[in-house]
């Protein structure tokens, strides 16, 4: 699927919610159901700094498309960056680089965020984007 | 003040309390980080910039004697509060840590390798990192007093580690991380047996009790005005005469001079050695006005209440489930930090603060308190005389709901 299609489903997906509570519940729930990531793979070279929560990155390429594998001592954190590989995994990396992510203002992420965190999303993306620059002059 | 009885018409002096968080009202219990503010101190910032607004000490004019005098007033009732000797020995400055680096530098001349100074395990970041900067000055070095699981200091190790080598002493009066009340009498006492001077802390102690420096012998004692009602960007130094006499000046400027040729300057006396530039001057006077008003209620009234608050609120919190106190001391002030199981303090914080809970979460700028417990944080509640029972109420069940999500 492709980044914008991932991101309209995304923002369909919490359409249906009301209230604050009920979003903060579903991202709970995606958190609670990240893969843990290999132990091996959760060493300083790959945390995220800015976070209050601890955030660990790492990424692999195959067959053209780059995955990306991430962890967080914190459920919420989890949560949002499920949110976030499942629109930036397995993509091109030229597109990752590209990529406009809207769907965080659209959903109403941003301003439910504080400001710590905000900068915590903000170094992660980055952090992604800078994977696929990587992958894409190799 | 009988506080329990007036808690309405107090609470109604704090606009703020009526703000509202998603549709919730606010319950704020993030008072150790700063705490809110009175009508009257708000108004008194605004007062001084309608009626008084000049620039003191240097003006003949009305206005200048007028804003000079208050804020020299100002001054005295700061002397008093604290029961310190003379008015020379209150230093404005801009917040604790500008006091803690102001007092730092003093020893810059007289601090050199081979001297000793003492540190305690609980202390805020900025009575840490100054020192270290003056370590790495002058070739001292620092020795840190341990803690329990109680979060009280080993003072059996702070006896041990006192020599002819020491020469300061710096120590809070209240861990704004755990709440614990340092013996800080003691702590004084014993240093100056050895002619160390000993510096305290005091910026989490003055909102909720009486301090008085003669009586402890304080040779400093540093707070901010923004932690009892007061606004943000003002600090007191205490410090004693005869220390401040021989410190070097901190920052030159005008105001805190004598003469100035280009050859040689000198400098003015205390205290306006240490304020040079034009200062804070509406948030001292503000700060007094603070003070005023915490001294209306009464300090004895507002520890007996906070004293109530927290032990009510510690039962309550108790009713969790794997909620576990980090500072357990019997001597504790307003604060109870707590981690509930291994659910990430700053899930939890967020999810109440959607509840209009507002606690903080994280080290509280003390590192190595967090380190002894091997935890990357807590979640911080901290309370202020003006909340009430049902606010802790409140916590709890948002707590709970926070649980209940996130487990
Ligand atoms: C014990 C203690 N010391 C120092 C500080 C620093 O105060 P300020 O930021 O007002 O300089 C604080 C405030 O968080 C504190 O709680």
């Amino acid at each position: 699927m492709k980044i914008k299609d991932i991101q309209e489903e995304i923002i369909d997906e919490f359409g249906i919610f009301d209230s604050w509570m009920d979003k903060y519940e579903y991202i709970i729930e995606l958190g609670k159901n990240v893969p843990k990531i290999n132990e091996d793979d959760k060493v300083d070279e790959n945390i995220i700094k800015g976070c209050q929560s601890k955030v660990w990155l790492h990424a692999k390429k195959s067959n053209g498309l780059v995955q990306f594998y991430a962890d967080s001592d914190a459920l919420i954190t989890k949560g949002i960056i499920s949110l976030l590989l499942r629109v930036l995994s397995n993509q091109k990396p030229s597109d990752i680089i590209q990529a406009n992510l809207d769907f965080i203002d659209k959903i109403g992420l941003r301003q439910h965020l504080s400001v710590n965190r905000a900068n915590g999303l903000n170094n992660m993306i980055k952090k992604i984007k800078f994977y696929a620059i990587g992958y894409n002059n190799k | 003040m009988d506080i329990k009885k007036n808690i309405d018409s107090i609470r109604n002096d704090f606009p703020i309390l009526s703000t509202s968080v998603n549709g919730n009202k606010l319950v704020y219990l993030d008072n150790a980080a700063t705490s809110q503010t009175p009508n009257c101190v708000i108004d008194s910032i605004s007062d001084y910039y309608k009626n008084l607004n000049s620039n003191i000490h240097r003006g003949v004019h009305f206005l200048s004697q007028k804003a000079t005098e208050i804020y020299e007033e100002t001054r005295f009732k700061f002397k008093k509060h604290l029961n310190a000797n003379s008015t020379k020995e209150i230093i404005f400055t801009s917040g604790t840590t500008h006091s803690i680096n102001l007092v730092a530098n003093g020893f810059n001349n007289s601090l050199k390798a081979g001297d000793e100074i003492i540190v305690s395990s609980l202390e805020h970041h900025s009575n840490i990192v100054p020192w270290q900067m003056l370590c790495e000055k002058t070739g001292a070095t620092m020795k840190v007093i341990p803690m329990n699981q109680e979060g009280e200091l080993n003072l059996n190790a702070y006896e041990d580690m006192l020599s002819k080598k020491t020469k300061i002493v710096f120590v809070n009066h209240v861990s704004n991380a755990l709440g614990t009340v340092n013996p800080i009498k003691f702590i004084i006492d014993r240093a100056h047996s050895f002619s160390a001077k000993v510096l305290i802390d005091g910026a989490q102690a003055i909102p909720h009790f009486k301090v008085d420096v003669n009586d402890l012998n304080a040779d400093f004692y540093v707070f901010s005005a923004h932690k009892f009602c007061g606004p943000t960007g003002v600090g007191i130094l205490y410090a004693k005469q005869s220390i401040l006499e021989d410190f070097p000046p901190y920052q030159g400027g005008g105001e805190m001079i004598d003469e100035v040729t280009f050859e040689k300057t000198t400098y003015a006396d205390l205290p306006n050695k240490f304020e040079p530039g034009t200062p804070n001057i509406a948030g001292v006077i503000a700060s007094g006005i603070a003070l005023d008003y915490i001294n209306g209620i009464g300090l004895d009234n507002i520890k007996k209440y906070e004293d109530e608050l927290l032990s009510y609120a510690t039962q309550k919190l108790k009713t969790i489930n794997n909620l576990k106190i980090y500072g357990t001391s019997q001597n504790k002030t307003s604060v109870i930090s707590f981690n509930i199981g291994d659910i990430h303090a700053y899930d939890i914080g967020s999810i109440i603060d959607n509840l209009g809970i507002a606690v903080r979460t994280g080290h509280h700028c003390a590192q190595p308190i967090m380190d002894y417990y091997n935890i990357p944080g807590t979640i911080r509640v901290s309370f202020c005389f003006y909340n009430n029972f049902d606010e802790i109420d409140k916590l709890v069940n948002a707590l709970n709901r926070a649980v209940k999500m996130l487990s």
